[in-house]
C-alpha cells in the first residue's frame, strides 16, 4: 500500500549518498540530461543531500521545454483552421506560443483534444472522415517509435485525412553540442535510461571516448539517480572516462531494433532548431519520402509566422545548464506555471516547473552567481 | 457555489505575486479545484455574490444564519463517464453532497436533487442513474424531498448534469472549520488517495487501468459520527476531492495560517494506483478522491483518532500522514523517503498526461 518501493528505500539510499561523500575527493559537477530525472532529483530533494560542492546541471531533455516557438504557432494557426482536429499529449497544450497556448485556443472554440496515443489521433481520423486530424509530435528518441507507427498504421488504413506535425529531436547531438561549448562545466552525464532503452548506448561510446566525460544510463527511480551518481563519480575519480549501465533491468547495448527499424522506415535526420538552444545539426527527424505527404506543415498553409520569444526569459540558460531557474529574474514572480513565459515552467519535466513546484526559493543575492 | 465567502487570492497566496491578467475565457482547468479555480471563485464569483461581511475560510458547506446547528451545501455533478468502476455519476451526487456536510460535523437530514439532461439520452442510462441516487441517499439514511427536471438540446449537456443539495445538523459537540488547524495537530487520513481520479480518467480514456483501480466513492458521515467523542478536539476535516490532498491541505495551511509537514513513508497510495500515475506523469496529490477525509486533532488525542476511525469500515485503513509544525504559514512540505524536503504545491489546474 505505501507508495515506494526497492528503488525508493531510505536506508539504501542513505548508504549511496554517504558512498559518494567517501569517494568524491572533489566538487564534481554532473549534468543528468532527461527532464524526468530533473523531476525526480528534486522533488526527493536529491540534489540539495549531495556531499558539499557537488552540483547537478539540469540539461535540456525536456522534449516540451525545446521545442520551438515556430512550431507552438504553427499548431495554433493549424489548430483554428475550421474542420480541423488538433491533437496531443497534455502537457504540450498548455506551452506559450507568441500568441497563447492550445488550450485557450480550444477555449476560444478550436478543437483540440488531448491525446495518450498518437494511435488515437489515427483512430479519431478514422471514425471522423470529414475532419482533418493533425498530430502534434513532439519528444526524442522514446516517443518517435510510437509516432512512426501511428504513421504506418494511417498508411495502412489508407487514410488521407491524418497529419503530424513533426518536431523530433535527438539526445546526442545536444550532448555533443554542449561539450563544444567554452562554458561547459558538464564533467559527467547521466543519460536517459528510457532514450537508451530504444537506442542503445553505441551512440554514446564516440562521445564518452572523444570528450573524455562519464556517460552512465540511469533510470528514474531515487536509488536508480542515486547509484548513477556514484558510478560516474567513481569513474571520475579514476580518471576514467566510458559508458556504464546502471539501468540494466531496461536497457541493452543494442537497445530495441524493431522501434529503431520503425523509425528509420519513417523518418530521417535533419536539422534542427531546439528552443533555448538554436538550430544543431542533425539533431531532429522528419518524415522520409513517401511519407512527407503526411507532413501536417506541407499539407496546412498557414501563412507567414511572426514569433516572438519573451524577452526576460532565460530558458536557453536553463536549458543548457549554465543558469538555475532560482537565477531568473522573472522565476516566481512574474513567470509561475500559472503564467509560464517560457516551456521549462510549463511541463512537470522543466526544470523551472520542477523547482516552483517543490518550492525551490528565488535568490535574494546577485542573480547571476552561479549556485 | 457551496463554500462560505473566501477572502481574496491575493491574500491567500503571499509566497507568490501571480499576475493576474484578465480573464478571457473560462477554461477547463478554472473547474478542476486547483490555483485557477480559485482564481475564478476570487475574481469572478466571490465579488458577484458575496459582500465582505460574508467572506470566510472556504469551506465544504456553510451555517444557516440564526438557525443553529443547521448546515447547507450543494453540488454539482459532471462526470464523464458516467458510470466508472467503484461508482456511478447517481451514487457520486449523493456522496459528495453528504461528505460536504459531514466535513463541517452535520450529518445529512434531507436532500434535493436538480437534473439537466440532454435531448437522446437513452431512458435505461438515465433510469440507472436515477436508481443509483435513490439507493445512495436511501443508504446514506436521508430522503429526497425535492427535485427539478430540465431537458436541454443535443449537443447543450453530456448526457446528464446533476445538482443536489444537502441540508445537515450538526452533531453536538463538533464545530470542524478549515481555519482550525493548530500548531501541534497531528494530521491523519481515513484511507488510501487516488484511486477515484485514476478509476474515472482510466475508464474515459480507456487506458486499461480499469480491472485494478475502483473509485473511493462513499459517504463519510458515519465515520465522522465516530469522531464525535472526541468533541472539539477535532480542528479541521477536509475531504480531498478535486485537486486531491494536495489541493485540501494546501487550503487548510493557508486557511489556518499554519505549516503543514506531511511524511512521504506515511501517504498510503496503492501500488496500481502509483503505478497509474507514474505512467501517466500524475501526481497521486493531486488525483481527486471520494471516499477519504482528513483530521487535524492534538497530537495527545491522535492515537484516540485513530482508535474511533478504525472502528468503522470507511476508516479502517486511517493513519498518521504528518504534523502541524513549522515556521512557513500557508504551506505545506513533505519529508520525503529519502531524507529530502519539498514543498507540496497546489495543483494548477487540469492534470495533463506528460509526453514521456
Amino acid at each position: 500500500m505505501r507508495h515506494l518501493d526497492e528503488y525508493r528505500d531510505p536506508l539504501l539510499a542513505r548508504a549511496l549518498l554517504e558512498e559518494t561523500a567517501a569517494v568524491a575527493t572533489r566538487p564534481w559537477r554532473l549534468m543528468e540530461v532527461c527532464g524526468g530525472q530533473t523531476h525526480t532529483l528534486v522533488r526527493q530533494g536529491i540534489d540539495e543531500l549531495l556531499p558539499a560542492g557537488m552540483r547537478m546541471i539540469h540539461g535540456p531533455g525536456c522534449p516540451v521545454c525545446v521545442t520551438p516557438l515556430e512550431v507552438l504557432d504553427r499548431a495554433l494557426a493549424i489548430a483554428a483552421r475550421p474542420g480541423t482536429v488538433l491533437t496531443s499529449f497534455g502537457d504540450i497544450l498548455r506551452v506559450p506560443g507568441t500568441q497563447g497556448d492550445l488550450l485557450t485556443q480550444r477555449a476560444r472554440g478550436a478543437d483540440v483534444r488531448v491525446v495518450y496515443s498518437p494511435m488515437d489521433a489515427v483512430e479519431i481520423a478514422r471514425r471522423e472522415p470529414e475532419r482533418e486530424v493533425v498530430f502534434l509530435a513532439v519528444g526524442f528518441e522514446t516517443t518517435a517509435p510510437a509516432n512512426a507507427m501511428a504513421v504506418l498504421h494511417a498508411e495502412h488504413l489508407g487514410l488521407d485525412n491524418f497529419s503530424m506535425l513533426v518536431s523530433h529531436v535527438l539526445v546526442p547531438p545536444a550532448m555533443t553540442t554542449l561539450l563544444e561549448s567554452p562554458d561547459c562545466e558538464v564533467q559527467a552525464f547521466l543519460a536517459a535510461g528510457h532514450v537508451c532503452a530504444v537506442m542503445g548506448w553505441t551512440a554514446y561510446e564516440p562521445i564518452a571516448a572523444r570528450y573524455k566525460v562519464p556517460i552512465v544510463i540511469t533510470g528514474f527511480e531515487p536509488l536508480d539517480l542515486l547509484e548513477g551518481i556514484l558510478m560516474a563519480v567513481r569513474q571520475l575519480e579514476r580518471g576514467r572516462a566510458e559508458v556504464e549501465n546502471q539501468y540494466a533491468r531496461a536497457v541493452r547495448r543494442t537497445g530495441n531494433t524493431d522501434a529503431q527499424n520503425a523509425v528509420r522506415r519513417v523518418f530521417e535526420i535533419t536539422d534542427q532548431v531546439w528552443r533555448g538552444l538554436g538550430p544543431l545539426p542533425n539533431s531532429g527527424l522528419r518524415l522520409a519520402g513517401d511519407f512527407a505527404r503526411y507532413d501536417a506543415a506541407l499539407r496546412h498553409e498557414v501563412g507567414t509566422l511572426r514569433t516572438i520569444e519573451h524577452p526576460d526569459c532565460i530558458a536557453g540558460a536553463v536549458l543548457t545548464g549554465s543558469r538555475l531557474p532560482t537565477h531568473c529574474p522573472a522565476y516566481g514572480s512574474s513567470c509561475t506555471p500559472r503564467t509560464p513565459l517560457g516551456a521549462p515552467m510549463v511541463s512537470a519535466e522543466g526544470t523551472c516547473a520542477a523547482f516552483h513546484a517543490a518550492g525551490r526559493q528565488a535568490l535574494a543575492t546577485n542573480p547571476g552567481s552561479p549556485a | 457555489m457551496n463554500e462560505q465567502m473566501a477572502a481574496p487570492l491575493n491574500t491567500r497566496a503571499p509566497q507568490c505575486p501571480v499576475p493576474r491578467p484578465d480573464l478571457e475565457q473560462v477554461l477547463l482547468g478554472h473547474g478542476a479545484g486547483g490555483r485557477l479555480t480559485a482564481e475564478l471563485l476570487d475574481s469572478v464569483v466571490l465579488p458577484a455574490l458575496a459582500g465582505e461581511e460574508l467572506r470566510g475560510p472556504l469551506e465544504d458547506a456553510a451555517d444557516i444564519p440564526g438557525e443553529d446547528g443547521l448546515v447547507i451545501t450543494t453540488d454539482g455533478f459532471v462526470v464523464s463517464p458516467l458510470f466508472f468502476p467503484g461508482g456511478d455519476i447517481g451514487s457520486l451526487a449523493v456522496h459528495g453532497t453528504v461528505n460536504d456536510l459531514a466535513m463541517r460535523g452535520a450529518e445529512p437530514i434531507a436532500l434535493t436533487v436538480a437534473v439537466v439532461i440532454e435531448e437522446g439520452m437513452e431512458l435505461d442510462e438515465l433510469r440507472a442513474v436515477l436508481t443509483s441516487l435513490g439507493t445512495a441517499a436511501r443508504a446514506a439514511g436521508l430522503p429526497v424531498l425535492a427535485g427539478d427536471t430540465k431537458v436541454v438540446q443535443r449537443g447543450h449537456a453530456d448526457k446528464v448534469f446533476i445538482t443536489t443539495t444537502g441540508l445537515g445538523r450538526r452533531i453536538p459537540g463538533l464545530r470542524p472549520s478549515a481555519a482550525g488547524a493548530r500548531d501541534g495537530d497531528t494530521v491523519l487520513l481515513s484511507g488510501p488517495i487516488g484511486a477515484h481520479g485514476t478509476a474515472v480518467l482510466s475508464t474515459r480514456e480507456q487506458l486499461g487501468f480499469t480491472a485494478d483501480i475502483v473509485s473511493d466513492s462513499r459517504p463519510l458521515h458515519r465515520l465522522v459520527r465516530a469522531l464525535a467523542p472526541l468533541g472539539e478536539a477535532v480542528h479541521t476535516l477536509r475531504d480531498p476531492t478535486r485537486g486531491g490532498l494536495a489541493a485540501a491541505l494546501n487550503e487548510i495551511a493557508l486557511d489556518s495560517g499554519v505549516q503543514i509537514t506531511l511524511d512521504e513513508t506515511a501517504l498510503p497510495i496503492p501500488g496500481q494506483v502509483a503505478a497509474a500515475c507514474g505512467i501517466l506523469g500524475l501526481d497521486p496529490l493531486h488525483v481527486a478522491n471520494e471516499g477519504c477525509l482528513v483530521a487535524f486533532v492534538p497530537h495527545e488525542r491522535a492515537q484516540d483518532a485513530l482508535r474511533l476511525m478504525r472502528s468503522r469500515p470507511e476508516g479502517v485503513s486511517a493513519v498518521s500522514i504528518g504534523q502541524v509544525n513549522g515556521t512557513r504559514p500557508g504551506r505545506v512540505v513533505i519529508r520525503t523517503a529519502i531524507g529530502g524536503e519539498r514543498t507540496v504545491d497546489m495543483p494548477l489546474g487540469e492534470q495533463l498526461p506528460r509526453i514521456c
